[in-house]
């Protein structure tokens, strides 16, 4: 088994890496948190959170503030599991580069 | 070529986790203005307030009042200048000043601040004087180490020398007001100057 195979495909992307490092760190945020620390468009980040919810690795919740809606994001353990599997793997990668 | 967009990877996971839970732009100059205001409000104090030898200060006193006053003003001028100067970094750094990690950060601040605070004006207004100084620095000792998730870690060390200063004046009565000067003055300024060059520096 080649070290590559414990990179995961579903973080191999900028945007979805960084979801899910937010969300490591905080219990929950929501659509618009998320736009600005990422920096990217409504329908970017969107399709991106959809890939995660349906890895099982967040939960997506949403509800209204008044009129607005808003889209509160979690993450699950499994998602943290794996996320802490891909860092380990990133790292080992790193180490027998170099 | 391959390790490099790893490496890449790692640093925007580190970054992200840090912007998003974590007020970044605390100024490290507010805490030298922090300090230079509390020496400045220390010596009006030590040159027209203090009783004189051998008296004690009263609560109700004019003194007493004049000197809370000059507490007050030293806090909400420290705050203030804390506020203007952090708002500009954050503007720089495209960070917001009130958002979700400075609500966290304030919360996590204050709650022992101001239990610390409640709990001197209790025992003041029940006479008890004497540790007002070594309580003040404990608590708010404390109060830095627990904002200190939210925002420069460094900060905690700061929390960890006005406890341990706040403990050593519990132990050598009388001192207080020198306590005081060497924890609010002194410390801030030295802190806030450690923190400077570190910001020029990056």
């Amino acid at each position: 088994m080649g070290l590559i195979d414990n990179i995961n495909k579903i973080f191999d992307h900028r945007i979805r890496l960084g979801i899910m490092s937010i969300l490591m760190v905080n219990e929950q945020v929501d659509f618009n948190q998320l736009k600005e620390l990422l920096n990217v468009t409504d329908g970017n980040l969107a399709s991106h959170t959809k890939t995660l919810e349906k890895a099982d690795y967040i939960i997506v919740e949403k509800s209204f503030i008044g009129r607005k809606p808003n889209t509160r994001y979690y993450s699950t353990k499994s998602g943290k599991e794996a996320f802490k599997k891909h860092i380990e793997a990133l790292e080992n990668l790193i180490k027998k580069q170099n | 070529m391959e390790s490099k967009k790893y490496l890449n990877d790692l640093n925007e996971i580190k970054d992200l986790m840090n912007r998003s839970s974590r007020f970044i732009s605390l100024s490290g100059l507010s805490g030298i203005m922090a300090g230079i205001y509390a020496v400045i409000g220390a010596v009006v104090t030590y040159i027209f307030l203090l009783p004189e030898p051998g008296t004690v200060l009263t609560l109700h006193s004019w003194n007493f009042r004049l000197i809370i006053a000059i507490l007050l003003a030293v806090a909400s001028l420290s705050i203030v200048t804390a506020y203007l100067l952090s708002s500009k970094k954050a503007k720089k750094n495209q960070e917001k000043i009130w958002g979700p990690t400075t609500k966290r950060l304030l919360v996590s601040f204050l709650v022992p601040l101001l239990t610390g605070g409640i709990y001197i004006l209790i025992k003041l207004s029940s006479q008890h004087y004497g540790l007002t100084g070594s309580l003040m620095l404990i608590f708010y000792g404390l109060a830095l180490i627990n904002a200190s998730k939210y925002t420069l870690s460094d900060v905690k060390y700061l929390g960890y020398a006005e406890i341990v200063l706040g403990l050593i004046c519990a132990a050598l009565p009388g001192y207080g007001f020198w306590f005081w000067v060497l924890g609010f003055g002194i410390l801030h300024i030295i802190y806030g100057s450690l923190m400077y060059f570190k910001e020029v520096k990056a």
